[in-house]
Formats: C-alpha cells, sequence, structure tokens
C-alpha cells in the first residue's frame, strides 16, 4: 500500500495519458464506424429509395405524421457526421468528450441503420421507441436495485430472482385478490429477497456472489415447483388481470413523445419517478452521503458515527422493493400470465446496465433504455426481412458490458467497497 | 485435503481493504485446515436441512391436502401431506439408488455435474470464480457437434478429436476472462455472465445456419453426430451410463494430479491463497490467471461436449448445457473445491437429479423440487455459522466464505 501513496503523482499522470489514449482509440473507432456507415447505409442503398418513419400511433389524436428521408442521404449525412466527431477525438483527445460523443454516435448509427432497414418501406418509429420505454423498464428497475445495493457495498447477483419471484407473486396474489394487492404482495417479495441476501452478506458474511447466485437458482427452482404444481392444476391462479394504462391529459396528445412517454400504466411513470428519487436521495440528501460513504470507505463512515450494517440491511431491502415494482410489471402490465422463467435473463441484462450506467441512476436510466431499443429493434427487424441475424441484437447488452468494465471505452469505477464484508473492530 | 495447516485465520490482517484478504475464504471453501469429520459435518447437516425444508414444501403446495384442510378435516389434510412428502421422497430414492437402472441413471446424470464442477473447482483454487461454465460448455459442445458430423473417422480416433476439438473451444471462451482480468482487471464474474449470454445466443445462431441445422427444420437444432463420435456405453445398451462417467472419474484423477502435484497446480493455489506474495515469488500472475481460466473453460468444454456425444438425441440444441453450470457452482462448494470431494457432490447431485426424474414421474412432484435443495445446500455450505446456529454446534472460528473482492479487483 505504501508503494502506491509513494507513487501517487505519477499515477494522476499516468491516468490522464491513459484517457487520452482512450479518447484517440474512441476517435478511431468513430472514424471506422464513419466508413462502415458510408458504404453500407450510404453508397450500398438504392439512391431513389425514401425511407417513411412513422411518427404516430393510428389511436394518436394527430394520425399521419411522417418523416420521409432519402435513406442513401441520410447515410451520408451520419457517416459525415460520425467522421467528423471521430476527427475531432483523434485531433484533440479531449477525453471529456469521448463519452458524449459515443452516446451521440451510437445515437446515428441506429437512425442510419433504420434508414437502410426501411428504405422503400414504411416503418413505425413510434411504435419501436413506444416499445423501447416499455421493454426498459424491467431492465431499470432491475439495475435500480442493483445500485441500491452496489452503492452500500452490496452486490446483488440476485436481482434475476427477485424479480422472477414476485412476478410469480404477483400472478398469485392478482389472481386470488386484486392487481392492487399484488402490486403490493411483489415489491414486500422483493423486499424480503432483498433482506434474505442482507443477512447472508452481512450477518453470515457469505460471499455475495455465491449468495446472488443461491437466490437466483432458489427462484427459478420455487417458482417453477410452484408453477407446475399449483398453477398446473388450477389456472384461475394464473390469471391477474392488467393495470391498465393512464394516458395524462395533453401531454399524451403531443405527437412522439405523447405516446412514448405520457400513455403508459403506473409502472413507466413509476420508473421515472423512482429514477429521479434514487438520484436526488443519494447526491441531496444526507442519507445519500451515508449511503455512498458506507460504499466507499465503510471504516471511515463507522468512525463518523454512521452505523454500516443498518445503512445496508436499509438500502438493500429498499432496492428489493424497487425490483419487486420491476417484478410485478413482468406479470401484471402486458402478458399477465406466468411462465417457467419468464425473467429469461432480465435480471442480468440489469446488472450489465447498471455497470454500463456507472452505477449512477440517470445512467442506469440511459443504459436500460439503450438495452430496451436493442430489444425492440430484435422484435421489429423481423417484421421488415432484414438479414441481420436477431441474435447479434440480442448481444448487445452483453458485449457492451464486457466493453465497458474492460475499460476498453471509457472506465467504470464501482463504490471502492463493493463486495467486501464490513467487520466491525 | 492433502494441504499443511496453514497459519490461523486471526494471524491474517482483518482488514477488509487488506489486498490479501482471500486466504479466509480460501479456508473456508476448501476445507483446508479443519479435520475430516468436522469438514464432512456442516456438508453433512447442510444436505439434511435443505432436504426436509424441501419436505415442508412438498407439504404446503400439496393443493389436494388444502382442500381437505377447508372441508374440516385437518387430520386428514395432515396425513395426506405427509404421503406426499414421502410418496415423493421413496420415489427419489428408488430413482437415483433403488435398481441397477437407477444407479446407471444417477452415474449418467452425474458424469457432466463431476466434469463442470472440477472446472469451477480449479478456478476456486486460484481464487477466481468461473460463472462462465455455462457458456464454455456451449462453446466447447458447438466444437463437437461440428466435428462430430463433418469427420468420418473410426470411433477410436473420432472420440479423442472431438474431445480435443471441446476442451479447445472451452479454453479460448475461458481464457477471453482471465485474460481480461490479468490485462484490464475486468471481474471475471461480470465477464463471464456476460460470456454466457453471448454463447447462449451464438449457439442459438450458429444452429440455425445452414450448416448446421438439420434439414426441413426451422427452429436452432443441428444435425446429429456420426455414430463414431458418440461415446459406447459401458454397461450394455439397457443401461444410459456411458463412457463419459469413466472420463470424469479421469479428469478428477487428472484434476487431482494437476493441483496438487504438479508445479503448474502450486502456481495456481499459491495465487489463489495471496496473489501478492506469488507475484513476489516470481510467479506471472498474468499467466496463471489465464492458465486457470483455459483449464477450467477446457473442462467446461468437455462438459459441454458430454451433453452433444454422450446422450440423445446426440445433436445440439438451444441452451443444451442447461443449468449444469450453474449446478457445477453448487458443486464445487459442496465438494470443498477438492477433485475427490467434487466427484463425491456430483454423485449426489446426480442421484438428486435422476431420483427427481422419478419423483416427478412416480409422485407427481415437480423435479425443480431438485433446484430449490441444491440452492439451500449452496447457502447453507456458504453460510456454516447459520449450520451451527441451527444445529447448536460449537462454532469453530469465525470464517466466512468471500471469494470476490468487489468488481474493480
Amino acid at each position: 500500500m505504501t508503494a502506491v501513496t509513494a507513487t501517487a503523482d505519477t499515477k494522476v499522470k499516468r491516468r490522464a495519458t491513459a484517457e487520452e489514449r482512450r479518447a484517440r482509440i474512441a476517435g478511431v473507432v468513430l472514424i471506422l464506424l464513419a466508413a462502415f456507415v458510408l458504404w453500407a447505409f450510404g453508397l450500398n442503398v438504392d439512391g431513389d429509395l425514401d425511407a417513411t418513419f412513422r411518427l404516430a400511433l393510428p389511436t394518436d389524436r394527430f394520425t399521419d405524421i411522417n418523416w420521409v428521408v432519402n435513406s442513401q442521404l441520410l447515410g451520408f449525412i451520419v457517416a459525415a457526421i460520425l467522421a467528423f466527431l471521430g476527427g475531432r477525438q483523434l485531433r484533440t483527445a479531449n477525453f471529456k468528450w469521448t463519452n458524449v460523443s459515443i452516446a451521440v454516435a451510437m445515437g446515428l448509427f441506429a437512425l442510419a441503420f433504420l434508414g437502410w432497414a426501411a428504405a422503400g418501406e414504411s416503418f413505425s418509429l413510434v411504435g419501436m421507441l413506444r416499445s423501447t420505454v416499455l421493454l426498459s423498464v424491467p431492465v431499470t428497475l432491475g439495475a435500480l436495485c442493483g445500485l441500491m445495493g452496489e452503492r452500500v457495498a452490496i452486490i446483488n447477483i440476485g436481482i434475476e430472482g427477485q424479480l422472477l419471484t414476485s412476478a410469480f407473486v404477483a400472478v398469485i396474489l392478482g389472481s386470488a385478490f386484486n392487481i392492487w394487492v399484488a402490486l403490493l404482495g411483489a415489491v414486500l417479495t422483493g423486499g424480503i429477497l432483498g433482506w434474505v441476501l442482507a443477512v447472508l452478506a452481512i450477518r453470515y458474511r457469505v460471499d455475495q456472489i455465491i449468495a446472488g447466485v443461491a437466490i437466483n437458482i432458489f427462484a427459478l427452482g420455487l417458482t417453477s415447483f410452484m408453477a407446475s404444481r399449483v398453477l398446473a392444476d388450477s389456472q384461475s391462479l394464473n390469471a391477474p388481470g392488467r393495470i391498465s394504462p393512464y394516458a395524462i391529459p395533453f401531454l399524451s396528445d403531443i405527437p412522439l413523445l405523447g405516446p412514448m412517454f405520457f400513455d403508459h400504466s403506473l409502472f413507466v411513470y413509476g420508473m421515472f419517478g423512482l429514477v429521479l428519487l434514487v438520484h436526488l436521495g443519494l447526491f441531496y440528501t444526507r442519507w445519500g452521503l451515508r449511503s455512498r460513504a458506507v460504499g466507499e470507505h465503510p471504516k471511515a463512515a463507522d468512525t463518523m458515527g454512521i452505523n454500516v450494517f443498518r445503512t445496508r440491511y436499509i438500502n438493500v431491502i429498499l432496492g428489493g422493493f424497487i425490483a419487486g415494482f420491476g417484478g410485478a410489471f413482468l406479470t401484471l402490465s402486458q402478458v399477465a400470465r406466468f411462465e417457467e422463467n419468464l425473467t429469461a435473463g432480465v435480471g442480468f441484462i440489469a446488472l450489465a446496465a447498471l455497470i454500463f450506467g456507472r452505477w449512477r441512476p440517470f445512467g442506469v436510466l440511459a443504459a436500460g433504455l439503450v438495452f430496451g431499443f436493442a430489444r425492440a429493434l430484435q422484435t421489429k427487424l423481423g417484421i421488415l426481412g432484414i438479414p441481420v441475424p436477431s441474435e447479434f441484437l440480442l448481444m448487445i447488452p452483453y458485449i457492451v458490458t464486457i466493453i465497458v468494465v474492460a475499460g476498453l471505452v471509457g472506465h467504470a469505477r464501482p463504490p471502492a467497497a463493493d463486495g467486501q464484508p464490513y467487520i466491525k473492530q | 485435503m492433502s494441504d499443511s495447516g496453514g497459519m490461523p485465520a486471526d494471524q491474517e490482517n482483518p482488514e477488509p481493504e487488506a489486498p490479501s484478504g482471500e486466504p479466509d475464504w480460501f479456508r473456508r471453501v476448501t476445507g483446508i485446515g479443519s479435520s475430516l469429520g468436522q469438514s464432512l459435518m456442516v456438508p453433512a447437516l447442510a444436505l439434511v436441512t435443505a432436504l426436509v425444508i424441501g419436505a415442508v414444501i412438498i407439504a404446503v403446495t400439496d393443493v389436494d391436502a388444502w382442500r381437505a384442510w377447508t372441508d374440516e378435516s385437518p387430520g386428514e389434510a395432515l396425513s395426506m401431506m405427509w404421503a406426499s412428502i414421502t410418496d415423493g421422497y421413496k420415489a427419489l430414492f428408488r430413482g437415483s439408488l433403488g435398481s441397477r437402472n437407477a444407479i446407471s441413471e444417477t452415474l449418467f446424470a452425474a458424469t457432466p455435474l463431476i466434469i463442470a464442477g472440477l472446472a469451477v473447482a480449479v478456478g476456486f483454487r486460484a481464487g477466481l470464480f468461473n460463472i462462465g461454465v455455462n457458456g464454455q460448455m456451449h462453446m466447447g459442445g458447438l466444437v463437437a457437434i461440428y466435428l462430430g458430423f463433418t469427420l468420418s473417422l473410426p470411433a477410436v480416433i473420432h472420440v479423442p478429436v472431438v474431445l480435443l476439438g471441446a476442451v479447445i473451444g472451452g479454453a479460448i471462451w475461458g481464457g477471453i476472462p482471465g485474460l481480461l482480468r490479468a490485462k484490464t482487471g475486468a471481474h471475471e464474474v461480470i465477464t463471464t455472465i456476460m460470456l454466457n449470454f453471448v454463447a447462449l445466443f451464438f449457439v442459438d445462431y450458429v444452429l440455425t445456419t445452414s450448416f448446421y441445422q438439420e434439414q426441413g427444420r426451422l427452429d436452432p437444432i443441428s444435425k446429429p453426430v456420426d455414430a463414431s463420435a458418440r461415446l459406447p456405453r459401458i454397461f450394455g445398451g439397457d443401461f444410459r451410463v456411458h463412457l463419459g462417467f469413466l472420463i470424469a472419474l479421469a479428469l478428477v484423477a487428472f484434476v487431482y494430479w494437476l493441483l496438487f502435484k504438479s508445479s503448474i497446480g502450486f502456481e495456481f493455489r499459491a495465487v489463489g491463497f495471496n496473489p501478492d506474495a506469488a507475484r513476489y515469488a516470481g510467479m506471472s500472475v498474468v499467466a496463471v490467471f489465464v492458465a486457470v481460466m483455459a483449464v477450467s473453460g477446457a473442462l467446461g468444454g468437455i462438459a459441454g461436449a458430454n451433453q452433444i456425444i454422450g446422450l440423445e438425441p446426440f445433436r445440439g440444441t438451444t441452451n443444451f448445457a442447461a443449468i449444469i453450470g450453474f449446478d457445477a457452482i453448487a458443486l464445487a462448494l459442496l465438494g470443498r473445491s477438492h477433485p475427490v470431494g467434487v466427484l463425491w457432490a456430483g454423485l449426489l447431485f446426480g442421484g438428486l437429479r435422476a431420483g427427481g426424474r422419478a419423483m416427478q414421474g412416480e409422485a407427481g412432484i415437480p423435479i425443480d423440487l431438485v433446484l430449490v435443495v441444491q440452492a439451500l445446500i449452496i447457502v447453507l455450505i456458504a453460510a456454516p455459522d447459520l449450520v451451527r446456529a441451527l444445529y447448536r454446534l460449537k462454532p469453530e472460528e469465525a470464517a466466512a466464505t468471500q471469494l470476490t473482492k468487489g468488481w474493480d479487483a
């Protein structure tokens, strides 16, 4: 440890150059991307074809809003912007702009891709963006749950299990009582599993990864067991009903943004509300300051009179409530019935979103939307008959996460004490 | 448990920030330093406890019994619940040990579990947590499929070639997270989880390409491997146990030799015990991380090949590795990361799986109960204090299972 402090100065300097190097790598990547867009979505496209993006749903107040654009032209423009961004990164190595440039480039690339995919056809952009928001809900809520834990240094691999179990409980309670009892039960279930994780990790100092893996296996086993033993015979217990959407007056009439954001069930509004709430709580309240202290340096926090264990318990359980809310979304919003392993890896995409979003609520939301977009694109491409195997789109969240944790683009820094048990002296 | 006792835990630096904080979990997981009786006590009690909780779950989910309960006959309800439990566990026992065929089924189910469990155990010994056995099985299996239906060789050569291909496929897929960990510090837990999904989708993609896909099918399913690439049954055609089981036994011996008798295994364990000390002793931690993950991945690859050339329908299907990669974590924990321990644990889980099928068929109790039992075993093994508290045992020393020290290691 002493060697580290002695070379602290040089280390700061080296970090700066490493970031500059990353900025340059990003520049090269952007230029390569520009070349690819120029070739694949520009030169390769028939110049006469227009892409028609539909910006309104048939049920909207203002229908027939379309954006017609020449596919080739769109490709050229995007390629030019990408080349400009890349060139600037390469020349100035300004690492403050690295992430912004990459984010903008990703969005533009997606647009050029859609322009190519929809060349000569009409494509419901609003429909896809709407399903992007819907698909991001369980991912974002799961990632927020993980964030609540990791900010106080408890790694939660069990998000998948929390989502699955609360989705199951929501189905049972929704069928037996009503959707509001179901929602409450699901939220509590998430919290209970959070509590279990906290007890194992804090009281029994079980390795947090193992505790999380056990929670996932337990959840998969128990819900599948109950589904075939109880639900298979009593189908009436597998029909919970749905929480209906509520269109916010006036706002939902705004073209494009209305159907995207303001015509949903309470889960979508809840997701945005929770992201804001966690952000404000984490960075502007005493609770947030204490939580972050516990996650970064528990010993110092303890010395300052913060109860490390209690803070960890509370945050992991609160996170569990959020995951429970996300689990309820899976069975009370659209599908409204339970099937074995219905989460199918959403909890792990949430884990990826947590890392991709760099342990920040709005970062997590952005990551959730990006991953939701990839998923929405995957379903839509099948309809357009595009020769890109959907499996590769499904891989995107996972590959992106590997790139991020490896520090190839940007660097993700988790809370300093993440994963370490705290032993009170 | 061939190692010397090691130093008592209280001499270790208890600071959580200490870079050398791993011996604590290492002693716990491997059971090194405790006597044989002690190291068997917790697993045995964990198994019993998990089965008791499983019995409670069977009872409370007995829908017919609850109907009897509401019909004002609690006595009848209780006896129905008791019957459910006894029928279920009797079937579990019959299906795993009750006949020659049951024993064959147990060994058959244990084969991939033992091999995959060894993969995780090798990682644990070096302080690396390979959650990616699932992905390594898929990638190894994919190579096995390819070599299995493209080559035409006599069986004596074909089977080894297929297995070698699976070893290479698994080793590369396992080596990637090792390399990333060594070079960039990206934690292997995250990268292996992510690579699992990448492999899962990659398999789905490959199995729908016209080269791999069975003709006339639209779902991801491969052509069958040639008869010469299939593992022959060892006790006659009536029993499903095949050559793979003997391969698993050989791998147990090989891993034992590798870890405890070879110098490379010494380096594995030294890095797992204390990476900083190993570095000061002149070992290349980078090379060891990559080597460990590659060996672990290679074992995963063999387990994957087993799922292709060892059982009907001798083809690749979507998610053909199923959850064996996760069972493997439980196995390695239960077997204390010792090859022989993994063998016993694999036989136990193989029995649970074979018996679970009988339980589902004869007593109508879904096999998913086995998963619940496994999860409980993991928790109880990883939290020995919980078992001791349940049974009022004398606490050994306060030791916790900690494998990982955060993402940024």
